[in-house]
């Protein structure tokens, strides 16, 4: 890439050689240039396979409905990590290799570029008509001090000797090089060492319930390996209200367009208490844990009576939306505690409620215009003794005695009441409330990863636009009182060297000094092109 | 937030890309003219206008004094095609004016263009990039600012005919398969990063376009005498294009993690966009590496520099069609 860079030869096969000269020829091939090449070539044709199947750290809903599509094809998919691509052995053993090599590449050029650095340019060549760029024209007067002192003006870096004057400039294309090189080790380095020291979770809040920041308290905590437990920022806040807009009218009704949420944080047990505003592109920061809000969904809330005219339940019910567009959503409701039957319910809340033409309620908006639930009631033995975990979002129904089922009958409005049939209890729909869901994330490397990704275009520039080039002056003694002969050399061998030609004449125009004319500064270039 | 569409902008903003579409069709005619019947022009000498116009940041000091640039004359391609010494065979006069025509219209397309993309951001309050009828639409635009500002300094008119196809299909398409009315954005999008992260991304996507058709050119000339110009002259078009495209992405890139880090709760995920973005930005990275430290010249570069162009199309169309991830703001019909 630079003029004086030995071009590596290719590690050719060693005959004959011990462990040792195996294991050298090894990390020659592992470090050079090309194969850091095709290892970065290679890390980004293994990421294929993970935007072509989906992956279980992004969408495991997906990743079951394949299993159940294609339980075979799934199995060996999974054998070979297909559905955690990002997290496979093969994924990171490209990525190790990919950095082993950058950095056997990059120290034994920086150390290089550090001792190039300091020596000074080559004398000049002896026949400086043979380089890409030549020139000569007449100074009268001109000595290797004046000529020195113009292509230092022009920040060359110059050195002289009797009748000779060699510079040098473009430095800067193998620093930006190994800039670009050294940061993109950083990044790796960053984002590991965020996997390492950071955690993420999730959880659900429904309006008016609090959030404090303990393992304990996530429905879904993913820690790095080095995350302790106590570790974690102790903070927490309550949910005070959440508000969804959308677009009410025209084509594009429904679509939402702001949602927001509004805290009360304390920073640490027992500081005072601060308003947040959450919103989508605004998390909450506390001390470098970012809580983001990513979705939102409705909790109606119930009271249910059972046959003994005891409450058996009564709160929210936090729903699964089944439909983005509108927002129906479906609840689950158990009771374990009615007497004398357990109860159990199925809810379909419909946020905007209207009746179609068929008889059926269906929801025709995402805000909750007309909310209304449509009651589906059980009773029987839930199954919650037999000490098998189940999921608060689905209800077996196969062993409970159905006693509500009326799909087109009118749906609970808020504040009304549905007695079950049977004297087996009742419920109503006493409010609606909503949920929203929260990532909070703890992640060390960011910034660092910011810093060397910043640090790693600055490089890239340096190396794509500085241009590592060598002027060489001789000036030739007239005879006879004769104006004394200057003869400029240039070369670069970078690519992009086409517009070297101008800045040569450029140099020229510079070396002959403000004395020449410009005309006839343009008849001694001699374009060796 | 506004939430209130001015449905009179939006038809004008529409009707504007039907004239822009008429425009670029007829520019493409009159560039297609000159090529086939105007003056030659990267012959021989012209060669060197290309090294002595220098693009590349480093040589772009004022005034230029090489004998090269002295009979390049004006370098303002529109009048350049008149007062020219007569090339070897004398080109029928009406051939001169349909370059200068050719360019007169493509301006005036890239106008109308512009001005779609002013009203239809009017129309609804906020950037015009936020769904993928917008991204395509200027990303054409971008392509055609990129090619009229490179062949007002560099003898690139021959690549007009070819950028101008690009341009109308890729319009064509946004209106024929991709169009929505105009309205608000979804939260997400709701942001300032719209006009950091995406106005890059479609300016670098503009400019790998220009790259990608003097590739294709490149590919289907033969070694042979025709009327465009030498390989290595589409070559070095090409390399120019990307080696400004290239930082330009990646800072693209980078502006999308930093937008991810505000709005989905992580820098970086592995979602099928931005996988692809990297994919691009490695197939890139690595047809600058091989010029730069391996050599590599002419074909084998050309077919790296296509192997990554086909990647950036895949990120935005088969990822935006095909695949589903958090970046599927595209709302394609
Ligand atoms: C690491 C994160 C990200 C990467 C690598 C990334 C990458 C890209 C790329 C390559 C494009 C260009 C073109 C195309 O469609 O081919 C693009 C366009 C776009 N990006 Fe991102 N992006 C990221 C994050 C985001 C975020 C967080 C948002 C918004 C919340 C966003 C919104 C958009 C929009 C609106 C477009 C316009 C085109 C479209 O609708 O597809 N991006 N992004």
């Amino acid at each position: 890439m630079t003029l004086t860079d030995e071009v590596r030869a290719d590690p050719v096969r060693p005959a004959g050689f011990g462990p040792m000269g195996w294991l050298r020829w090894a990390w020659r091939l592992l470090t050079s240039m090309r194969t850091a090449l095709i290892l970065l070539f290679l890390f980004a044709l293994a990421s294929v396979p993970g935007s072509l199947y989906p992956q279980r750290s992004i969408s495991p809903e997906k990743v079951a409905q394949y299993f159940k599509d294609s339980p075979g094809l799934a199995a060996w998919l999974d054998r070979l990590w297909l559905f955690d691509v990002f997290t496979s052995p093969w994924f990171a053993a490209t990525y190790l290799l990919l950095f082993i090599s950058l950095a056997g590449c990059v120290i034994p050029r920086a150390n290089a570029h550090l001792r190039e650095l300091r020596r000074t340019p080559p004398a000049a060549p002896r026949n400086l008509s043979r380089l890409p760029q030549h020139a000569t024209f007449a100074a009268p007067g001109a000595t290797v001090e004046v000529l020195a002192a113009r292509l230092r003006k022009k920040r060359f870096r110059v050195v002289t000797g009797p009748g000779w004057v060699a510079a040098e400039k473009g430095y800067l294309r193998e620093t930006g090089n190994l800039l670009f090189h050294g940061a993109l080790l950083a990044l790796l380095v960053a984002v590991a060492a965020g996997g390492l020291y950071g955690y993420r979770g999730n959880v659900l809040l429904v309006e008016g319930n609090g959030f404090a920041n303990t393992v304990a308290a996530y429905d879904r905590y993913i820690p790095g390996q080095r995350v302790p437990a106590e570790s974690l920022e102790p903070f927490s806040f309550t949910l005070e209200d959440f508000q969804a807009t959308y677009v009410a009218t025209g084509e594009r009704r429904g679509q939402p367009l702001d949602f927001s949420a509004r805290l009360k944080v304390a920073d640490r047990p027992g500081a005072p208490e601060r308003p947040y505003d959450l919103r989508v592109n605004e998390p909450l920061d506390v001390d470098g844990t970012q809580t983001y809000l990513i979705g939102h969904g409705y909790a109606p809330t119930f009271k249910i009576l059972d046959g003994k005219g005891q409450v058996a339940f009564e709160g929210a019910v936090p729903c699964l939306t089944a439909d983005q567009a509108t927002y129906t959503s479906e609840c689950v409701i158990k009771a374990p505690d009615a007497e004398p039957d357990q109860l159990g319910f199925l809810v379909r809340f419909l946020p905007t409620t209207v009746r179609a033409q068929d008889g059926s309620y269906l929801s025709v908006f995402p805000g909750a215009a007309n909310p209304t639930a449509q009651v589906f009631a059980f009773s029987g033995d839930l199954g919650l003794r037999s000490g098998k975990p189940q999921s608060v979002y689905q209800l077996d129904t196969k062993n409970l005695k159905p006693l509500v089922m009326g799909v087109n009958t009118k749906p609970l409005g808020v504040g009304e009441t549905l007695p079950l049939p049977g004297g087996a209890g009742s419920i109503q729909l006493t409010g609606v409330r909503e949920w929203i869901s929260l990532q909070i994330a703890y992640d060390p490397g960011r910034v660092p990863a910011l810093l060397a990704a910043g640090l790693s275009v600055l490089g890239l520039v340096l190396s794509l636009t500085v241009r590592r080039r060598r002027i060489w002056v001789r000036l030739k003694e007239g005879q006879d009182g004769a104006p004394a002969e200057v003869e400029v050399g240039g070369l670069t061998r970078t690519e992009g060297g086409a517009g070297f030609t101008e800045e040569f004449s450029q140099i020229v125009t510079a070396l002959r000094g403000p004395e020449a004319g410009e005309t006839a500064s343009r008849q001694g270039v001699k374009d060796a092109h | 937030m506004p939430t209130d569409v001015n449905f009179g902008l939006a038809t004008l903003s529409d009707q504007l890309i039907l004239a822009t579409v008429l425009l670029y069709v007829l520019a493409m005619i009159g560039y297609a003219l000159d090529l086939g019947f105007g003056r030659v022009q990267a012959a021989a000498p012209a060669r060197e206008l290309v090294t002595a116009g220098g693009g590349t940041p480093v040589a772009e000091a004022g005034d230029v004094q090489t004998p090269g640039a002295r009979a390049d004359g004006s370098g303002t391609g529109a009048d350049d095609a008149v007062g020219v010494p007569p090339a070897v065979r004398q080109p029928p006069a009406w051939a001169a004016r349909a370059a200068t025509i050719a360019v007169a219209l493509s301006s005036l397309g890239w106008a109308t263009n512009l001005g779609a993309l002013i009203a239809r951001g009017v129309s609804a309050g906020r950037w015009p990039w936020g769904n993928m009828y917008e991204f395509v639409v200027a990303i054409c635009f971008a392509a055609v600012t990129a090619f009229l500002v490179m062949q007002a300094r560099q003898p690139v008119r021959f690549l007009g005919a070819f950028v101008s196809v690009a341009a109308a299909l890729g319009l064509g398409f946004a209106v024929r398969y991709l169009h929505v009315q105009a309205g608000p954005v979804v939260p997400a999008l709701n942001s300032y990063w719209i006009a950091i992260h995406v106005t890059a991304a479609i300016f670098a996507s503009g400019l790998f376009i220009v790259a990608g058709v003097a590739g294709i050119l490149f590919l289907t000339r033969g070694d042979g005498p025709s009327r465009l110009p030498g390989r290595e002259e589409l070559e070095r078009v090409a390399h120019r294009a990307i080696v400004i495209a290239f930082p330009i992405w990646t800072f693209a890139v980078i502006a999308g993690a930093l937008w991810a880090d505000k709005a989905w709760g992580r820098y970086w995920g592995w979602d099928p966009k931005e996988v692809w973005a990297f994919i691009t930005w490695v197939a890139y990275a690595a047809y600058l590496h091989a010029r730069a430290t391996a050599g590599w010249r002419g074909r084998a570069a050309v077919i790296v520099q296509l192997i990554a162009f086909g990647c950036l199309l895949f990120n935005l169309i088969g990822v935006n069609i095909f695949l589903s991830g958090l970046h599927s703001y595209a709302q394609v019909p």
